[in-house]
């Protein structure tokens, strides 16, 4: 680890001794890897539960929705209640969909994708940390209807699941904001905008001014 | 006189320092004096230095004895520690992509820790000449036999946990640099009926694919020329291409951190025991069973045979050659015995150009009904092309040099036909590598030798060995430890359609 070449600072202090013990010691390395799984089964299991009709742990989700022809949200309020008055707009379809800043994933996105492919217009996933490249090419069940997306903040994007999004002709406002993953946002952004051209690339939060050194070559040479 | 008394010197002086070498070490160890007053090399110091010395000689001391007690891994003869291991339990053949999938189901599968010896033999492990990383790393589920469309979707969820699957603590992610881009297939009015039906059967394994008509391929890629296209067929997901030197080494540290062996070396020899059998029409079958295999070194005439219960043949373009050392195909004409491993190498060339003006982000894997294909390549402008050549025009397969005519005679145009934009193009490299061609019917052989018990094939593939290795890799683990295929059944890939002769054909390879 202190050979990677990856930029991340070497983890605290108990964690290394702990990585060091799973590496001395079988017991340590299957309760680690438990407990990932363990992890990784809780995600999976609160996003299936994801959107099915009359989950209880709906009122437990931190998503937001509209649905058609109404202009209120349905969202938990800062009791942590949840309004149940959309359990009687069960058959209507959805609308808007806001699941900043939660665990949705791919698994999560093919129940939502069942219930609302044709009428979906608004999604935000912003600040999700599970979106990856494949819930990007997930997305494509809501091509004809998709307007607006937000994939903003999210650390698991790449430029080769931003691919992923020429099918959704129908877009008109992408934010990709913030994207850590892309080394090169500019040429990103061109990209995207040749690619989808009647759509509105919003990206802010990225730094396109010239590094130290490339400043100082243009200083030397002209 | 003084020539005589010189010399007698130096005899003397001679003989005093040969017997001073021996004395020396104890001498100085004693004392620390030179008992010979006056030193006759330069290098050594004026003076010795009895406490450096003495560090240096108990280190020395002190491994000596722990070398010599019971349970130090010292011998007096020298072994080559590269050497795989005597005794093991299944031995790879091959260290690419396949073979490193096999591995690493199998140590997933074992049950109980350490339950299972594996050891990878892999005679190159530079991968100077290996199918898996000269491939383009295309995953796709366009095939018209279900078992390939199957095995590639079950691979493309393999890859899309893959840091669930293949991730080892405290080492870096594994990042594939998918490219979510699609493959699309072109088709002129001759093909576009088996396009269609290929459709179905894709759509009905569960692959998600589109048909599109030229209309409304001319709207989505405005860059392509659409005017002898009859229909089109575009993936939506699960299909793009990836980095396979990242899948294989991803394969390769999470076997190793399980305890798979690698050995690099060749397989030269199996010895086996043979059993004759009389078949109901009264011909007479040698059934072989391996009981081991003879692994040499590089570069050397020294070998090892490893003691094995199963071999997995996933050697790619050479598995015909290890095939044969067990005498598939070297019986007469028409037995069993007498039918060869139809696997051989060919050489596919694969050319990198740049073209500024060319299609952007969304440029899918493209292959036109021509056998064309091309891909984007980074965010740059460059792309990669390549073809299949005709039956007749096979290239020459001893060596990996790449033939540039056969960019400017027989790809540029047809790219240049498909895509305005790219006749003006600059070829920036090229490289060849083998596909592991099935003469047969083009398609994997995944299965044991009827004749052979314990040999497993898992090669074949042409060119879509790359896409199918996780699948693949669970489906072999699965033959060899539950005596059958449980998740994905792949009987008709085994062996028996080359004992039948009955291709199994695939109409879509490129």
């Amino acid at each position: 680890r202190p050979w990677s070449s990856s930029p991340a600072s070497p983890p605290p202090m108990h964690r290394r001794l702990l990585l060091i013990l799973t590496q001395r010691f079988s017991d340590f390395e299957v309760l680690l890897r438990w407990k990932s799984r363990m992890k990784r089964r809780k995600l999976l299991r609160k996003n299936h539960l994801f959107f099915l009709k009359c989950s209880i742990l709906f009122a437990c989700l931190l998503c937001v929705l509209r649905f058609v022809g109404h202009s209120e949200w349905f969202r938990a309020d800062h009791k942590g209640k949840f309004n149940w008055d959309f359990l009687n707009h069960k058959d209507t379809p959805l609308e808007e969909v806001d699941m900043s800043y939660t665990i949705i994933n791919y698994t999560g996105l093919s129940n939502l994708g069942t219930k609302a492919q044709r009428s979906l217009r608004t999604l935000s996933v912003r600040g999700c940390s599970e979106v990856d490249d494949w819930f990007l090419a997930r997305l494509h069940v809501f091509q004809d209807s998709l307007e607006e997306l937000d994939i903003s903040h999210c650390p698991q994007i790449t430029p080769g699941g931003l691919a992923a999004l020429r099918n959704l002709k129908g877009l008109r406002r992408l934010d990709v904001s913030s994207l850590p993953r892309i080394s090169t946002p500019g040429l990103v952004i061109i990209l995207l905008e040749e690619m989808l051209p009647q759509c509105e690339v919003i990206a802010s939060g990225y730094d396109h001014s010239l590094k130290p050194e490339e400043v100082e070559e243009e200083r030397s040479q002209g | 006189m003084l020539t005589w008394r010189s010399m007698r010197a130096t005899v003397r002086t001679l003989r005093v320092l040969l017997t001073f070498r021996q004395v020396a070490p104890d001498h100085r160890w004693r004392c620390g004096l030179v008992p010979f007053p006056r030193s006759l090399s330069t290098g050594t110091p004026l003076r010795n230095d009895f406490f450096k010395d003495l560090e240096a000689k108990l280190a020395a001391a002190r491994r000596k004895v722990a070398d010599a007690a019971p349970g130090s891994a010292w011998s007096p003869l020298e072994i080559n520690p590269n050497l795989p291991p005597e005794r093991t339990d299944i031995v790879i053949v091959g260290g690419g992509v396949v073979g490193w999938s096999v591995a690493y189901w199998l140590k997933k599968k074992e049950g109980i820790r350490g339950g299972l010896k594996v050891v990878v033999v892999e005679k190159d492990t530079t991968y100077s000449q290996a199918s898996s990383v000269l491939s383009a790393g295309g995953i796709r589920q366009q095939f018209s036999l279900p078992e390939n469309i199957r095995l590639s979707l079950a691979s493309a969820d393999f890859l899309r946990n893959i840091n669930e699957h293949l991730g080892v603590p405290n080492e870096d992610v594994v990042d594939l640099h998918f490219n979510h881009a699609g493959y699309m297939f072109l088709a002129s009015h001759k093909g576009a009926h088996v396009l269609e039906e290929n459709y179905k059967t894709q759509k009905a394994a569960g692959a998600q694919v589109s048909l599109l008509s030229p209309t409304q391929l001319q709207e989505k890629f405005p860059w392509m020329n659409t005017h002898d296209v009859a229909l089109a067929s575009y993936g939506l997901e699960n299909e793009g291409w990836l980095d396979p030197w990242s899948l294989l080494n991803a394969f390769r540290r999470k076997a190793l951190s399980m305890g798979v062996v690698q050995c690099c070396g060749e397989v030269t020899g199996f010895k086996f025991t043979s059993n004759e059998a009389t078949t109901e029409d009264g011909e007479r079958l040698e059934l072989r069973r391996i009981k081991s295999v003879q692994v040499r070194m590089p570069r050397s005439l020294e070998y090892q045979p490893v003691e094995c219960a199963v071999v997995v043949n996933a050697a790619g373009p050479f598995s015909a050659k290890v095939a044969r050392m067990l005498g598939v195909g070297l019986g007469p004409r028409d037995t069993l015995a007498g039918i060869p491993l139809p696997v051989e190498p060919r050489k596919r060339f694969v050319y990198v150009f740049h073209c500024p003006e060319g299609p952007g982000l969304d440029t899918p894997f493209l292959i036109d009904h021509s056998g064309v294909y091309f891909r984007r390549e980074g965010l740059g402008g460059n792309y990669i092309a390549g073809k299949s050549p005709d039956e007749g025009e096979e290239p020459d397969v001893a060596d990996l040099h790449v033939d540039h005519q056969f960019f400017q005679d027989q790809i540029w145009p047809e790219l240049a036909h498909r895509v305005p934009a790219f006749e003006k193009l600059k070829v920036r490299s090229a490289w060849a590598g083998y596909y592991d061609y099935n003469t047969l019917d083009q398609n994997g052989i995944v299965g044991a030798h009827p004749l052979v018990s314990n040999m497993y094939f898992a090669t074949g593939f042409s060119g879509h060995g790359l896409q199918h290795s996780p699948a693949v890799g669970r489906a072999v683990a699965e033959l060899i430890l539950d005596g059958g295929f449980t998740t994905l059944d792949l009987s008709r890939l085994g062996f028996r359609r080359i004992a039948e002769r009955e291709p199994l054909l695939e109409s879509n390879i490129i």
